[in-house]
């Protein structure tokens, strides 16, 4: 119970600190993670980390909350999410927290205001070039790049909600999987015993 | 108040439960619920863009602190918080569970094949959107510009093309 306490504590630790220190998206905290939980507590080894990455990036969500919840509760159980996810926002929450009431006294300063005019466009090209960088790792095929337009149509000029074209692609994908499943049915069955028992 | 509060809830738990991919594919989802109730001009919530690439901690979180203070003071912002953060709380859960079953499954990595072009086009929607409000004149669009280059050409950090970028503005506009 008391070697729990102590292990609860040290992930609040790592993950205040992961929180703190972590700039610039989620990814940016996959190094912080891997060397705190593989090399120097090693709680997990390297394949499984590498699995944990690409396995939480299916869930909505920030990633560096998932990762955290993920890790946590692997780790400690439900305590364990609740303090990873917990320690993980505080820093970001506090921070923003004093920012906001500055802003309530600041803004409107014209100092502020152009600081921000001079902003606002490298926010732009930081998301272009994101979206950019992102593009690089799909395999694109005729049809991907049609389907990327039309998203970005709907959205962009129709202002359609990017919660209804989400709910669709996922309802779709959902109901390809069941005819996909439906075919292979048989063969799935003979083949998945050996196949667990060769990844466990 | 608690209506405030309650709609609040509503909109951050929907942002954390559809914004798949994080980071810049959320921006479009958050928008969308800011116009939705007005809560936030679209300047303002580049401002919290920006602020939230110079702090640490996910954009999801940085505004749903922001937004829930500005709306509704800190309880606001705990709510709004709180809301963003509990879908992916019980769908990590449930995934961290059943880790061992889904692992690998056909199924999941179908799911990111159909999702991935949907959010690279959220995401330039986002750019679009953003660029709506940013780029108004002949000085922004020579800073969207450079701020391309050194990203592209250099290995300059984000954060100091944003801070070399508040400077220009006060050089520029001032």
């Amino acid at each position: 119970m008391q070697k729990k306490a102590a292990k609860l504590v040290k992930l609040f630790t790592i993950f205040f600190r992961i929180g703190l220190f972590t700039f610039g998206g989620g990814f940016a905290m996959i190094p912080l993670i891997r060397r705190e939980f593989v090399d120097k507590q090693g709680w997990i080894d390297e394949e499984r980390f590498i699995d944990a990455i690409s396995v939480t990036q299916t869930v909505p969500g920030a990633v560096a909350i998932n990762l955290s919840i993920f890790f946590g509760y692997r780790l400690l159980g439900l305590a364990g999410a609740f303090t990873a996810a917990f320690a993980v926002a505080l820093p970001s929450f506090l921070i923003i927290l004093g920012i906001a009431a500055f802003f309530n006294n600041f803004s409107g300063h014209p100092l502020l205001d152009n600081i921000f005019r001079g902003i606002r466009p490298a926010i732009v090209a930081l998301i272009l070039y994101g979206g950019y960088q992102l593009s690089k790792s799909v395999k694109w095929t005729g049809s991907l790049v049609m389907t990327t337009v039309l998203a970005l149509m709907a959205v962009s000029l129709l202002n359609i909600s990017p919660v209804i074209i989400i709910f669709i692609v996922l309802l779709v994908s959902f109901i390809s999987h069941l005819l996909r499943a439906g075919r292979i049915v048989l063969d799935e069955d003979r083949q998945k015993p050996v196949k667990e028992g060769q990844d466990v | 108040m608690f209506n405030i509060l309650f709609s609040l809830f509503i909109s951050f738990f929907k942002i954390g439960l559809f914004g798949f991919g994080g980071g810049y594919a959320m921006i479009s989802l958050i928008q969308n619920e800011l116009k939705l109730h007005g809560w936030l001009s679209l300047e303002e919530f580049v401002n919290i863009i920006a602020i939230a690439e110079m702090t640490p901690g996910p954009i999801a979180i940085n505004s749903g602190t922001y937004v829930g203070f500005k709306v509704s003071g800190l309880a606001g912002s705990i709510v709004a918080t709180i809301a963003v953060v509990v879908p992916s709380f019980i769908l990590v859960l449930l995934l961290a569970h059943f880790y061992d079953r889904v692992r690998g499954s056909d199924y999941i990595i179908r799911l990111l094949l159909y999702l991935r072009p949907i959010l690279i086009a959220l995401v330039f929607a986002a750019a679009i959107s953003v660029a709506r409000t940013s780029i108004i004149d002949f000085k922004s669009i020579m800073i969207l510009l450079a701020a391309l280059f050194l990203l592209h050409r250099t290995r300059i950090h984000p954060v100091m093309i944003i801070i070399l970028a508040g400077v220009s503005g006060v050089f520029l506009y001032g």
